[in-house]
Order: structure tokens, then C-alpha cells, then sequence
């Protein structure tokens, strides 16, 4: 990914996820976190955006329908490695 | 073969292939969900996404035994759910939403009310600006309340947001592992995790005012 132009805060937060994954060029980048030295907001932003990350992966999976789960463990029952 | 494979899921494979009852549910804990969601995407209602999940795990049991580890495990059941649910959505003649991203193609990450105008000296800054969660009583970002925003959330998303984020986020996949089960880009898988967080940063911000 290339940018042309100085970042602003409006920026920063669409290329949040390609920062995250590393997906900026150097220069990019190095714009990127410049940024955030003299910016609060946008600091606060990507800590939230990690905080966030990190909530969601302490979700347990989502549910599973007791149902359709039964069926499948039925075909599981029923079945042997051939 | 599994050499590929981390012990636990070299493991499940083994225990799958025995028919023990305790590694079937342990991958139902840990990616039934995921399956529906992935499924979800490329077919039209959850109920045609349920017969899908069904007709896939008949082929993970018919492909077991012959499964090698060249690909994780989790990788390979969602190639297979998923290519079970294109094949479904195409017999349903429902078009499939990555030739567009679904309706994620242009959509603000945060509300654009957010930002200064070109009127003034510091266009596209912020107006108001996000505030620091540091000050947030310990624990509170992962009470389960606040949990439970986060699942309602990712519940309301576009499905092909929503497999993502779960993918990634909620089951730990890698980006080359869902661009690989889900035969994505890696742009558009990028775009797509990154609707997903900010919807889900949006209504924590919410939350947490």
C-alpha cells in the first residue's frame, strides 16, 4: 500500500488494520507512527482497536445449535474410518 | 504424516479417526460456530447454512482417514465448509458476495461527524476525539456484559464480515489461513477483519462512554 499525501486522523483510522498486519510499506509506516506521536486521539484509537482485538478473542466461540450439534454427532456415531 | 500439525490438532485428527466422542465435541467447541458463520456467507438463510454445516461434516468424515496435515486441521474443515456452501449457493443462484466485498466496499470506519471539515485549518482531524480506555475500571472491557456487546455485534455484521472477524479474532486463524479457507485476497480479507473491528471498536466506544 502507498500513500501520497500527509496523513490525517480520518486516515489513520481506515489503515489501522493494515498497520496492525503489517501491510504499509516502510515509509507508510514510518507516517503512520509519526502520526501518533503528536496525535492523542488517534493513540487512543489503535489502543482501543487493540483492546478491542483482545476483548473479541476472549469471546468463547459463539453458540452452536444443540440441535443441529446432535445431528451431527449422530452421523459421527454411525460412521467408521473405511 | 501430521508433522505439519500441533500436537493438539494431530491429536483431535487421531481422535476423530477413532470415533472418540470427547474429540468430536472438543471441535464443535472450539469451531462449530466458525462453520456456521463461514457457511452463512454464501448461502441465503441460516437454515440452508445449518444443512450445509451437515453435508460438510459428512465429507470432513469421509476425508479423515485420508487427511495428511499438509494444511492445519482447522484450515482444512473450512475449505471444506466452505467450498460446500459455494457449491450450495450456487445451486441456489445466489451471487457470491466477494465479487463486491458485500456492502463493505466504501463504508467509514468511524463516523465522519467525527472528523473537522475542509473549512478549517486542520481538515480531517478529529473533533472529537477517542478517549483512552485506561481510566476504565479493571476488568470492564472483558466483563461479560461488555462480551455480550461484542456478540450482538458481530451476530448483526454482514456475514462475510462476520466470518472473518470470527475466524480471526474469536477462533485465532491466521491471515494466510483464512485467505487460504476462504480463497480471498489478501486485500479483501484485510478490508473485511478491518469493517468488522471497526463496527465492533464503534459499539465498544459506545459502550464504554
Amino acid at each position: 500500500m502507498r500513500l501520497d499525501r500527509e496523513l490525517a486522523c480520518r486516515d489513520i483510522v481506515e489503515l489501522v488494520t493494515a498497520y496492525l498486519e503489517d501491510a504499509l510499506d516502510a515509509p507508510d509506516r514510518e507516517r503512520f507512527e509519526e502520526h501518533l506521536v503528536f496525535c492523542d486521539g488517534c493513540d487512543n484509537y489503535l489502543e482501543q482497536m487493540r483492546l478491542t482485538i483482545r476483548a473479541t478473542g476472549s469471546l468463547n466461540g459463539g453458540s452452536f445449535p444443540a440441535e443441529l450439534e446432535e445431528k451431527l454427532l449422530e452421523a459421527f456415531r454411525g460412521w467408521r474410518v473405511g | 504424516m501430521d508433522q505439519l500439525l500441533s500436537p493438539e490438532e494431530a491429536r483431535l485428527v487421531e481422535g476423530l479417526r477413532a470415533g472418540e466422542e470427547a474429540a468430536f465435541a472438543a471441535v464443535m467447541r472450539e469451531y462449530g460456530a466458525g462453520m456456521l458463520r463461514v457457511a452463512q456467507m454464501y448461502v441465503s438463510s441460516r437454515a440452508v447454512a445449518e444443512e450445509v454445516v451437515q453435508e460438510a461434516w459428512l465429507g470432513v468424515l469421509k476425508g479423515i482417514g485420508r487427511f495428511e496435515g499438509r494444511s492445519s486441521l482447522k484450515t482444512w474443515l473450512f475449505r471444506i465448509v466452505a467450498n460446500t456452501a459455494k457449491t450450495r449457493g450456487m445451486r441456489e443462484s445466489r451471487s457470491i458476495p466477494f465479487s463486491a466485498l458485500g456492502d463493505a466496499g466504501d463504508e467509514s470506519s468511524v463516523d465522519p461527524d467525527r472528523f473537522l471539515g475542509s473549512g478549517g485549518r486542520f481538515p480531517g482531524h478529529w473533533a472529537v476525539p477517542p478517549e483512552s480506555w485506561a481510566g476504565a475500571p479493571e476488568g470492564r472491557l472483558l466483563a461479560r456484559e461488555t462480551l455480550d456487546v461484542i456478540e450482538r455485534t458481530i451476530e448483526r455484521l454482514p456475514p462475510a464480515q462476520r466470518a472473518v472477524i470470527t475466524m480471526r479474532d474469536v477462533q485465532g486463524f491466521t491471515a494466510d489461513e483464512v485467505r487460504n479457507a476462504l480463497d480471498l485476497t489478501e486485500t479483501n480479507q484485510r478490508v473485511l477483519l478491518h469493517r468488522a473491528r471497526s463496527r465492533v471498536r464503534n459499539a465498544l466506544e459506545e459502550y464504554m462512554r
